[in-house]
């Protein structure tokens, strides 16, 4: 499983990636926002994104909609880390098609089980 | 210019004292007031022109005097100060966490390897218990036991070094709260400024809320972390759980 984490905070992705590795999922890359991920998730076969929603350049919710538009990265499953958690914006980001959705500060367990419940449904699906 | 506006004034007035002393000699006495006041009402025109000019210097000059004690020393000095402090934060807090990371990146081998040989250990230290192994094996045992009690001790020396590193990591709170602490102050006095503007400006202030927010369009401008004490401008959730309600409630 191939993993692009994006945050623009190095800490962030550092701190998500340890996770992940935690988790079992060890073939993580990383990008700082949206404009240097997208690319990146074009030109290689990336199975999952993580995305931080508030980035300079290209903010993950615009991320998000690129890749919903793209014919080949759209049915790919987005979670999003963020700590933006106005009500507008998470209706925003599921109507835009988000496959999870956890608010900063998060604990390990919460990622954990966002990520089993994405994978879970996409079996079943 | 006002050389100009001066032999204009002069060569008026030159000319209504002629005026003046022809119509004294003349013995037109009528004509000598209205001459008169002629040579008044210019007098006075020049009074209101010098009186607006020194009411507007002295408007200027008040106006200036309150800018330029207090915001001018904001704008030029206070402000680029606070950006680099909170720049500063930034990197202190990054660098913290930085520390912290890395500390324990190094600390989980460590760990999981202990933990490993000692599972190891315990497992053949029990078949021994049970008399399952030969005296070869136990030999085997024996010295891989004198080799692991070293491993934990310096093991947990390095534990010890790496939890202080975390430990002493921690420090960026004092220092970046009180460097936050000034910003916050340095805020309070620029809010002070803008109102002593506002009241100089006085009538012209138009008191107008901006309630132009399009009913049912969705705001979803990014602003970071929810503070305490900081009013958001719409409806922030209350942690993961009111997130999770809300994606629920919309199908998920």
């Amino acid at each position: 499983m191939k993993i692009l984490v994006v945050d623009d905070f190095s800490t962030m992705r550092r701190i998500i990636k340890n996770l992940l590795r935690d988790l079992g999922f060890n073939n993580t890359q990383e990008a700082d926002d949206g404009k240097t991920a997208l690319p990146m998730l074009q030109a290689n076969d990336f199975d999952f994104l993580v995305t931080d929603w508030n980035m300079p350049g290209m903010t993950g919710i615009e991320l998000l909609k690129a890749v919903r538009a793209d014919e080949k990265l759209k049915s790919m499953p987005v979670l999003m880390v963020t700590a933006e958690q106005k009500r507008d914006q998470i209706v925003e980001a599921a109507q835009a098609g988000v496959n999870g959705y956890i608010v900063k500060p998060f604990t390990a367990v919460t990622l954990k089980e966002k990520i089993d419940k994405i994978f879970e449904r996409i079996e079943s699906a | 210019m006002s050389e100009e506006k001066d032999s204009v004034i002069s060569n008026a007035t030159l000319d209504n004292a002629r005026k003046l002393v022809d119509s004294i000699e003349g013995g037109d006495l009528d004509g000598a007031r209205s001459i008169m006041d002629d040579i008044a009402s210019l007098r006075e025109m020049d009074l209101f022109c010098e009186m607006g000019k020194l009411t507007r210097e002295l408007h200027d000059s008040l106006n200036n005097f309150k800018l330029d004690t207090k915001m001018s020393g904001l704008a030029e000095n206070e402000i680029p100060d606070a950006k680099e402090r909170l720049n500063h934060v930034i990197a202190m807090t990054e660098e913290a966490a930085d520390k912290t990371l890395t500390a324990v990146e190094t600390a989980l081998p460590l760990s999981d390897d202990i933990k490993a040989c000692s599972l190891e250990l315990q497992e053949r230290w029990s078949q021994f218990k049970d008399r399952k192994l030969s005296a070869d094996e136990f030999r085997e045992l024996s010295n891989d036991i004198d080799d692991f009690f070293p491993k934990i001790s310096s093991g947990t020396v390095s534990l010890n070094a790496l939890l202080n590193e975390i430990l002493m990591a921690q420090g960026f709170q004092d220092l970046t709260g009180q460097i936050i602490r000034r910003v916050i102050n340095l805020v309070h006095d620029v809010e002070e400024g803008l109102v002593d503007l506002i009241k100089m400006s006085g009538n012209q202030v138009v008191e107008k809320k901006q309630d132009d927010k399009e009913k049912g369009a969705l705001d979803t401008t990014a602003e970071g972390p929810v503070v305490p004490g900081v009013a958001h401008t719409s409806e922030t959730l209350d942690g993961q759980d009111d997130v999770d309600d809300l994606l629920s409630s919309l199908g998920f």
